[in-house]
C-alpha cells in the first residue's frame, strides 16, 4: 500500500470520527455564545444516542431515530435550562449532574428493556443511516489523485455527515445575520444590554439551548446509528468533553469550530493507524500520546500560547436584575 | 410635593403616589414628583435615598406597589422595559448597558432590528444615525468596536440608543461619573441641545455642582421621600445639602496648613505593567513626606491603580524602586508592607477591601490577623477581636452597631468606615488611600475626609488617588496628574479646575 492510500485511509476515518465532535462542537456554541456554559454535551450526546436507538429499533426507521434524539436531548437542554436559567443554579453542577443522570439512566433503562447488559439490540439496516455512493464515484477512481479523494473521502459517507457541514455556514448565518444571533450573542457578552433592550433574558437563553439540543440529538444519533448499529454502554466516551474543547480551541467561532474537530479527528484517526505500529528509531509510541493531543493543544491555547481564547463574557453568571 | 407649574407648560411624567417596599425596606414612600416636557430635571438625593428604585419603577424595572405614573398626561401602566421604551423613556445607565465587542451600529440595533434579518435593519439604523449625529451633535463612528472607543463615546452611544428608539424621555443615572471634565462639558452642551429640541431630561446625580450647571428644576430625595422640588436658579448647593442629608453639612473641608517633614514614601523611576504586558505606570518618580496629603488626579485608567498595586505590595514592578522611610520594598509582599508601617484603602472595597460575606469583626481585623492581639499561634481569640471591632464601631460610628452583621448587610458608607476604620487604627507612618469616597453619601465622606487630615495633621504621609476632582483638590497639599502612566504636571493644592482637566486630558502639562 502506498503513502497516498494510507493518507487517503486516515482521512476518511477522520471525517467520520470528527462528526459527531462537528454536531456536539456547534450545539455548544449556540449555548456558550447565549452565556450558559454547557459540560452537559456529553449526557445529551449519551441520551439521544440511546434514545435514536431505541427509536430506530422499534420502528425500524432511521428518521423517526432522529427525531427522537434531537426530543431526547432538547428535553435535557430544558432540563438544564430551567436549573441555571429559572433557577440560577450552577450551570456546571448541573451539567455534570446531569452527565451522571445520562451515564446512569441509559444503562438501566437499556438493561430493563433489552436485557442486554445495557446495549440496545441490533438496529436493522433500514433503521441506520447507511453510506451514500455521490453519482460518478465509481467512474472518478481511477483519476490520479482527485479520484480515491472523491470516492472515498467525499463519496460514500453517511446522510448526518453532510448534514454536519452544512451546518457550519447556517450556524455562522443564524449567529451573524439574523436577528436571533445578534441578540443571542449579545445575551452571552451582557444580558444587562438585552434586558434593558426589553427583550426578555430567560426566554432567548432557552431558545438557545433548543438549539442546543437540536444539534446535539444529531451528534447522538450520528453514534448510535449511523457509525454503529445499537447503544452500547457509554459510547459517547468523552466525545462531548474533546468537542467542548474544540469550541474553546476554535476560540467559539463556527468555521474555525469545524477546522478543531476536523484537527481533533485526524489525530484520533492518526491514533488509530498508528496502534502497534513502530516508528523508526523511535519505536512504538503509545496511542494514549496522540489521545491526549486535543486535551494537550487545548491547555496549550487557554494558557496563552496561540492567541488569547476570550470566552463569552456573561458565560457562567446567571442572570440577576441588580437592585 | 408637586412644583406649580405655569399653565402653558405641560408636564412629561406624572408621578402620583409612587410606593415600593422591598421586603422590610421602605424605597420610595408615596413619592409625587412632576417633570415639564423641554425641561432638564435634577434628582438628587444620597445613596440608598430611592432614586434609582424610582427610576427602575419609570423604566418598567419593577413595578410599584401603589401609585401611577402618566405620561403627557395619560395613566399608563409600565410592565416591562419594552413597555417603558414603547411609551418612549429611555434609560443611560450608570453601568452602560453596552456589548463591548459589539459595533456601535450593533449596539444601537439591538433590540429594534427591524425584521427578522439584519441586512435591512442595519441600513437604515446607519442612515437614521447619520440624521441624530447631524441634529445632536452626537459624533460616533457607528463601526468602530465599542471597547474601543473612550468612555465619553460609550456614553454617547447609550445615548444615540435610546433616541434610536424614539426616546423622548432621556434618564441620566450618574452619567458623569467616569467622565473627564471636558467630556462632561460635551456631555452636557448635547443635553442643552436635547432639551431644545423638546426633549425632556431627567438627571439622577449626587453631584451639586453638576445639578447647579444644568438642571431647570431639581427634586431633592431623603430616605425613600421626596422631600423638595426647587427651580435651580432659586436654590443653593448648601440648601440642597441640607435637604439631602437632613441637616447642615460642611462642604468644604476645614484644614490648616500643611507642615511637611521628611520623606516617609519615595517612588523612583517606577514602571509597572498589566497583566497583558502593556506598560500602566511609565517611569513615574515622587516623594511623599510626612505631614502632607499629596494627591494623584487623573481619568480613571491611566495608571493611577496600578501604582497604588506596586505600591501596596500587590502588584509586581517591571523596574524602579520604592522606599519607604529609606528602606527599599520593592518585591516586599502586602504583609511584610504593613510591619513596616503602611496602610493602604483599596480603591475597590468590595474587590479588595473586604470579604462582603463575613461578618464585620472579621473584616475589621482582615490582613491583621496574625497579630498578637487577636489570638495566639493557630487559634483566634473571637472575643478579642469582637471587642477591638466594637471600639472601633464607636468611633467611627459605624451604623448599625452590630459586630456579628454580616459585611454585605452594611451600606456602601459604613462599608468603607469599616475599611477606613481598620487602615487607619493601626497608626501607619504611610497611608496610600484609593478611591476613598467612591460610593459613599454626604455624611459619610465628611466623617471619612476629616480622618484623613487628622492622619496628616498627626505627621503621617499620604497618598491619595482619586477620580473626583474635587476630592483631590480639597484634601491635597499637593497635586500630581497622571495621564496614560506617566505623571505629567505638579501643582500646589490650589490649582483651578481647568488648569488641572487640561493636564488630565493630555493636552497641557
Amino acid at each position: 500500500m502506498d503513502y497516498f492510500d494510507i493518507f487517503i485511509g486516515i482521512l476518511g476515518s477522520a471525517i467520520r470520527l470528527s462528526i459527531p465532535l462537528l454536531f456536539t462542537a456547534l450545539a455548544g456554541l449556540f449555548s456558550e455564545r447565549a452565556g450558559i456554559f454547557d459540560i452537559g454535551l456529553e449526557g445529551k450526546m449519551l441520551v439521544s444516542a440511546f434514545a435514536s436507538a431505541c427509536a430506530a429499533y422499534w420502528t425500524g426507521n432511521a428518521w423517526l431515530g432522529l427525531m427522537a434524539g434531537i426530543v431526547v436531548a432538547i428535553a435535557f437542554s430544558f432540563l438544564h435550562g430551567f436549573a441555571s436559567i429559572t433557577n440560577r443554579g450552577n450551570q456546571i453542577v448541573s451539567g455534570v449532574a446531569l452527565n451522571f443522570v445520562a451515564a446512569g439512566l441509559t444503562i438501566v433503562l437499556g438493561q430493563a428493556w433489552f436485557g442486554q447488559g445495557g446495549r440496545t439490540a441490533q438496529v436493522p439496516g433500514s433503521g441506520r443511516f447507511t453510506p451514500i455512493i455521490l453519482p460518478g464515484a465509481d467512474a472518478m477512481r481511477e483519476v490520479p489523485i482527485l479520484g480515491p479523494l472523491y470516492a472515498n473521502v467525499i463519496s460514500g459517507n453517511n446522510i448526518l455527515t453532510y448534514i454536519a457541514f452544512l451546518m457550519v455556514p447556517i450556524s455562522w448565518w443564524v449567529l451573524y445575520r439574523t436577528r436571533f444571533g445578534l441578540r443571542l450573542r449579545a445575551v452571552g457578552e451582557n444580558p444587562g444590554a438585552v434586558d434593558t433592550a426589553g427583550i426578555s433574558v430567560s426566554w432567548l437563553r432557552y431558545r438557545a439551548l433548543i438549539v442546543t439540543g437540536f444539534l446535539a440529538g444529531f451528534a447522538g444519533t450520528y453514534l448510535a446509528i449511523a457509525q454503529s448499529a445499537a447503544f452500547i454502554n457509554n459510547m459517547s466516551a468523552g466525545k462531548g468533553y474533546i468537542a467542548l474543547a474544540a469550541l474553546i480551541f476554535a476560540k467559539w467561532k463556527p468555521v474555525p469550530v469545524m477546522l478543531a474537530c476536523l484537527l481533533f479527528g485526524f489525530l484520533d484517526a492518526f491514533a488509530n493507524f498508528m496502534q502497534g505500529k513502530s516508528i523508526p528509531l523511535i519505536g512504538e509510541v503509545p496511542v494514549q500520546i496522540f489521545q491526549a493531543l486535543p486535551y494537550i493543544l487545548t491547555c496549550v491555547l487557554l494558557a496563552g500560547f496561540i492567541g488569547i481564547a476570550r470566552p463569552p463574557k456573561a458565560g457562567g453568571v446567571p442572570y440577576t436584575k441588580e437592585r | 410635593m408637586s412644583l406649580d407649574l405655569p399653565k402653558e407648560i405641560e408636564p412629561a411624567i406624572e408621578l402620583v403616589g409612587i410606593d415600593k417596599k422591598f421586603g422590610a425596606v421602605h424605597a420610595n414612600k408615596n413619592i409625587n414628583l412632576t417633570v415639564a416636557k423641554g425641561s432638564i430635571h435634577g434628582i438628587i438625593g444620597e445613596n440608598g435615598a430611592g432614586k434609582s428604585t424610582l427610576m427602575s419603577i419609570l423604566y418598567g424595572f419593577y413595578h410599584a406597589d401603589h401609585g401611577e405614573i402618566r405620561i403627557s398626561g395619560k395613566p399608563i401602566s409600565i410592565r416591562d422595559s419594552q413597555a417603558a421604551i414603547a411609551a418612549g423613556i429611555g434609560m443611560v445607565h450608570q453601568h452602560f448597558m453596552l456589548v463591548e465587542n459589539f459595533t456601535v451600529l450593533e449596539n444601537v440595533m439591538l433590540g429594534a432590528e427591524g425584521g427578522q434579518l439584519l441586512r435591512k435593519g442595519v441600513a437604515s439604523a446607519r442612515k437614521e444615525l447619520k440624521h441624530l449625529e447631524d441634529d445632536y451633535g452626537l459624533e460616533v463612528d457607528p463601526d468602530a468596536v465599542v471597547e474601543e472607543l473612550p468612555v465619553g463615546s460609550q456614553q454617547r452611544v447609550e445615548i444615540l440608543k435610546a433616541l434610536y428608539r424614539g426616546a423622548e424621555i432621556l434618564i441620566l443615572d450618574e452619567p458623569t461619573g467616569v467622565l473627564t471634565p471636558a467630556e462632561a462639558d460635551h456631555l452636557f452642551k448635547v443635553l442643552r441641545v436635547l432639551r431644545d429640541q423638546g426633549k425632556t431630561i431627567i438627571l439622577i446625580t449626587h453631584k451639586l455642582r453638576e445639578i447647579m450647571a444644568i438642571t431647570d428644576t431639581v427634586s431633592v430625595m431623603r430616605r425613600g421621600e421626596m422631600v423638595a422640588t426647587r427651580k435651580t436658579s432659586e436654590t443653593t448647593v448648601e440648601e440642597l445639602a441640607e435637604l439631602m442629608v437632613g441637616r447642615r453639612v460642611l462642604l468644604h473641608v476645614e484644614k490648616g496648613d500643611a507642615n511637611p517633614g521628611r520623606v516617609l514614601l519615595s517612588v523612583r523611576n517606577l514602571s509597572v505593567k498589566d497583566a497583558r504586558g502593556v506598560t500602566m505606570v511609565d517611569n513615574v518618580s515622587f516623594d511623599v513626606r510626612a505631614g502632607e496629603i499629596v494627591g494623584i488626579a487623573g481619568v480613571a485608567g491611566n495608571g493611577q491603580s496600578e501604582l497604588l498595586e506596586a505600591i501596596a505590595g500587590i502588584r509586581k514592578p517591571a523596574s524602579g524602586e520604592i522606599f519607604i522611610d529609606g528602606n527599599p520594598v520593592a518585591g516586599i509582599d502586602p504583609a511584610g508592607l504593613r510591619d513596616l508601617g503602611l496602610a493602604h484603602i483599596p480603591e475597590d472595597r468590595h474587590h479588595m477591601g473586604l470579604v462582603l460575606k463575613f461578618e464585620e469583626y472579621e473584616n475589621s481585623i482582615l490582613g491583621y490577623h496574625r497579630d498578637q492581639r487577636y489570638g495566639r499561634g493557630a487559634m483566634l481569640d473571637l472575643d478579642a477581636m469582637r471587642k477591638d471591632a466594637e471600639e472601633k464601631i464607636a468611633k467611627y460610628d459605624i451604623r448599625p452597631p452590630n459586630p456579628r452583621l454580616k459585611t454585605a448587610n452594611f451600606s456602601g458608607g459604613n462599608q468603607q468606615k469599616i475599611v477606613v476604620a481598620r487602615e487607619i487604627e493601626r497608626d501607619p507612618n504611610v497611608l496610600i488611600i484609593g478611591q476613598p469616597t467612591r460610593g459613599v453619601d454626604i455624611g459619610a465622606i465628611e466623617f471619612i475626609h476629616k480622618r484623613i487630615i487628622d492622619m496628616r495633621d498627626a505627621g503621617k504621609a499620604v497618598l491619595l488617588v482619586s477620580v473626583e476632582l474635587d476630592e483631590i483638590r480639597s484634601l491635597s497639599d499637593r497635586i500630581l496628574v497622571m495621564f496614560a502612566g506617566k505623571v505629567v504636571g505638579e501643582k500646589t493644592g490650589d490649582a483651578g479646575e481647568q488648569t488641572l482637566g487640561l493636564m488630565m486630558a493630555g493636552i497641557a502639562a
